[in-house]
């Protein structure tokens, strides 16, 4: 038992499971209708790609993938702040958070 | 030895006042625009008196071998000065900005700055009640300016600048008064009619640059005195496209019509551009290039026939014309076809003495006429003169002296240098003697309408009510005496007494070094007299009609123009030449322009291919814009399969695969 505790989780599951978060943002930013819903896929984007970070400083013993995990969690939450502010704008003057409405650029 | 003259003065002087008068004139009160005005060329014409007098020091040179004290006082003619600084320098040719200094250039120097002078001065009479004073006096000087670089020119190319630059004075001045459409239209007719000229001009330089390397009159005549074979041919061709530059600018058939409709402009500038001095622009560029002409039988003989053409075909049409300015429009044509007759029979000497005897009473009679209107309240109509010598006594009186002289009564200047410019045609064998006997008719038709411009302007009773005529102003009668006087003496510069017996060697004489030496003439004095005889006679005899003709209550005028109506009719509308250019000309190339030039090239080509550029901007758009839906999602699709075909791309062993095909393919597999 101690043995099996002793022993790494072997690289590649990390990356697997990183790449399956990113996939699952991605589909989500395609199929998802509601605003928020598309808001929240690209934060799983953000963070299939922080523990993809993680994973290679933990492996070559490098801070720099630390480094970048902080820049991309700040940048996140600003993004929420300004994107949550932009979405209750649009809700309240379109009444409505379904992205295929928002058209208003269209030729 | 460069630079003691300081001929670049004598433009530059008349250029500053123009600077000063265009750009601060508005501004500047008036009696200083005057002053400023009168200043720039009477300061030119002290300059080239300076340099006159500096071909004749008062310390005779003392020149021993290696020892030249005092030769600084020497100046042989030609006498060049050129700009240190190079102008054109394009491989082998070289052209500087030169001027020469000679005897030509200094009798038509003393023409221009002096009666320009003259003309600027009763400019300030006549032009005082006008807004555009500064305005005027800025464009005058600017004339001379161009004028004087014009006759400076020691190369064509110079000459050229100065030559486009009267053009554009004279184009400026013609429609002075702009507001007036027949003024703006006849400021525009003249610079077009000139293009033409200006373009036998251009096509002459590029020949002379092609064929003598050179643009420097005198060098043109040292390669034409080096080979002897220089004779028609490509010399014909440079002579005649110079002939039609000088046709342009002088007035002559074909390209004269411009110069009537010139009487648009203030009449001072008719008497100082459009009679004294630019129309004598051409005669003067004939004689400066004369060496080409001489070798040219062919090229002489156009210019004399052209000559003799213009100068009665303008007399005819001047008989019948009723514009007070515009007889001495169609007289001035005239007798600038005298000159180019001289040119033609190589009597350059006799057509410059003519030009400047012509300057004199030309524009003694242009400033008497202008004084007429000015005192009549801008009335221009002979018809409606008449009786006017108790009113207007000077003018009465100088306009008598310029139509003696132009008429060539003795002794009066007019006589002598017409009588020289036919004696030299008379000379030149038979067909001369046709020239010559031209040249006489013309002389009778002149003194012909002269004196019905006299009869009717001046005598008989006031054929209209409301003039309340009054003399001029001092400013405008000076200039009018002076020019009276010049036009009575002005002809005796030519008489000299040698061998015993009075002729009129002495002018050619002093022109001889930049002419050469005409070689012995025929003739004698014996001919010469007899000559003039018949001269003085049928300008008498011209008088003589004209009094029968135009005195009062005479009905001859009217019963001959009624019993030939025809004739009557083609004078008087000037041989329609102006309808058939129209016809010819003006409208094929207004039709051309407006449907092959505006609808096929403008509309069509131009406009077509900036229609097609517009319009494959356009399709590309609509195409693209397909991409732009508007939907969200379908931009992060296209977001997401891009970054799908990279990594595609940058992760799939592409080369074994490709390595692999073959073995997978069915014909390979099989071995």
């Amino acid at each position: 038992m101690s043995s099996f505790l002793a022993q790494e989780v072997p690289l590649s599951w990390y990356l697997l499971l990183s790449a399956a978060l990113f996939s699952l943002g991605v589909v989500g930013f395609l199929i998802k209708r509601n605003l928020i819903t598309v808001f929240m896929s690209i934060e799983l984007m953000l963070n299939g790609v922080n523990l993809s970070f993680v994973t290679f400083a933990h492996q070559w013993h490098a801070v720099k993938g630390q480094i970048f995990v902080f820049f991309v969690m700040m940048v996140a939450a600003a993004e929420a702040a300004v994107g949550l502010a932009i979405i209750i704008a649009v809700f309240r003057a379109r009444a409505t958070l379904a992205v295929d409405r928002i058209d208003l650029m269209k030729l | 030895m460069n630079g003691y003259l300081h001929l670049w003065l004598i433009p530059l002087l008349p250029f500053v006042g123009f600077l000063i008068n265009g750009i601060l004139g508005n501004r500047l009160p008036k009696w200083l625009v005057s002053t400023v005005a009168l200043l720039a060329p009477l300061a030119a014409f002290v300059a080239v008196l300076d340099a006159y007098a500096s071909l004749y020091p008062l310390v005779p040179p003392v020149c021993v071998p290696g020892n030249c004290a005092n030769a600084w006082h020497y100046i042989s003619l030609p006498y060049v000065e050129t700009c240190p600084m190079p102008w054109i320098r394009i491989g082998a040719l070289h052209i500087d900005f030169s001027f020469v200094f000679d005897q030509l250039s200094l009798v038509m120097l003393l023409v221009v700055t002096g009666v320009g002078f003259l003309i600027h001065v009763y400019s300030v009479g006549y032009m005082n009640d006008d807004e555009g004073y500064a305005r005027y006096f800025s464009y005058l000087n600017l004339f001379l300016f161009f004028m004087t670089v014009l006759v400076l020119a020691g190369n064509a190319l110079v000459m050229f600048v100065g030559w486009e630059g009267v053009g554009l004075a004279s184009y400026l001045l013609i429609g002075f008064y702009f507001q007036k459409k027949s003024a703006a239209d006849a400021g525009k007719k003249a610079f077009i009619v000139n293009r033409i000229g200006d373009f036998g001009f251009l096509i002459a330089m590029f020949l002379l640059v092609a064929n003598f390397g050179t643009l420097t009159f005198t060098e043109i005549a040292t390669k034409l005195g080096q080979d002897p074979g220089w004779t028609g041919g490509v010399v014909t061709m440079i002579t005649l496209c110079l002939m039609l530059g000088a046709a342009g600018k002088s007035a002559q058939l074909p390209l004269y019509i411009w110069l009537p409709d010139a009487m648009e402009g203030p009449t001072p500038v008719s008497a100082l551009i459009h009679a004294a001095t630019m129309v004598t622009a051409g005669v003067y560029m004939v004689a400066r290039t004369h060496v080409l002409f001489d070798h040219s039988p062919f090229a002489l003989g156009v210019v004399a026939i052209v000559g003799a053409a213009t100068a009665i075909f303008a007399a005819t049409i001047a008989l019948v014309q009723n514009d007070i300015k515009r007889v001495l429009a169609y007289s001035t044509i005239s007798q600038l076809g005298y000159m180019f007759l001289g040119c033609g029979v190589a009597a350059y000497s006799a057509a410059i003495f003519h030009l400047v005897t012509h300057a004199f009473f030309k524009a003694l009679l242009f400033l008497a006429a202008g004084s007429v209107i000015h005192g009549l309240g801008g009335e221009q109509d002979l018809r409606k003169m008449g009786g006017l010598w108790k009113k207007l006594p000077i003018t009465f009186a100088v306009t008598t002296v310029g139509v003696l002289a132009i008429a060539g009564i003795p002794p009066f200047a007019g006589l002598f240098s017409k009588d020289a410019i036919l004696y030299a045609a008379f000379l030149q064998g038979p067909n001369g003697k046709l020239l010559w006997f031209v040249g006489v008719v013309t002389a009778l038709l002149t003194s012909f309408y002269m004196f019905r411009l006299w009869y009717l302007a001046f005598w008989g009773k006031p054929r209209s009510e409301d003039v309340h005529a009054h003399e001029s102003p001092w400013s405008m009668r000076g200039p009018l005496l002076i020019l009276a006087l010049l036009s009575i003496s002005g002809g005796w510069i030519g008489i000299e007494r040698s061998a015993g017996w009075v002729n009129m060697e002495r002018f050619s004489g002093f022109l001889a070094p930049v002419f050469g030496a005409r070689g012995a003439t025929e003739g004698n004095a014996q001919l010469e007299l007899t000559l003039s005889a018949v001269a003085v006679g049928v300008a008498l005899l011209g008088w003589l009609a004209a009094y029968l003709f135009y005195r009062e209550k005479s009905t001859v005028a009217t019963r001959l123009a009624g019993a030939l109506p025809g004739g009557y009719k083609l004078l008087a509308n000037k041989y329609f030449v102006d309808e058939f250019y129209g016809a010819t000309v003006v409208k094929p190339l207004l039709g051309f322009s407006k449907y092959i030039l505006g609808w096929v090239v403008d509309v069509g080509i131009v406009g077509g291919a900036a229609w097609l550029l517009g319009g494959i901007a356009l399709l590309t758009g609509a195409i693209l814009q397909r991409w732009q839906s508007g939907n969200l999602r379908s931009y992060a699709a296209w977001l997401a399969a891009g970054a799908a075909a990279v990594l595609l791309f940058l992760l799939v062993p592409w080369t074994m695969v490709l390595a692999a095909l073959p073995a997978i393919h069915p014909g390979v597999a099989g071995h």
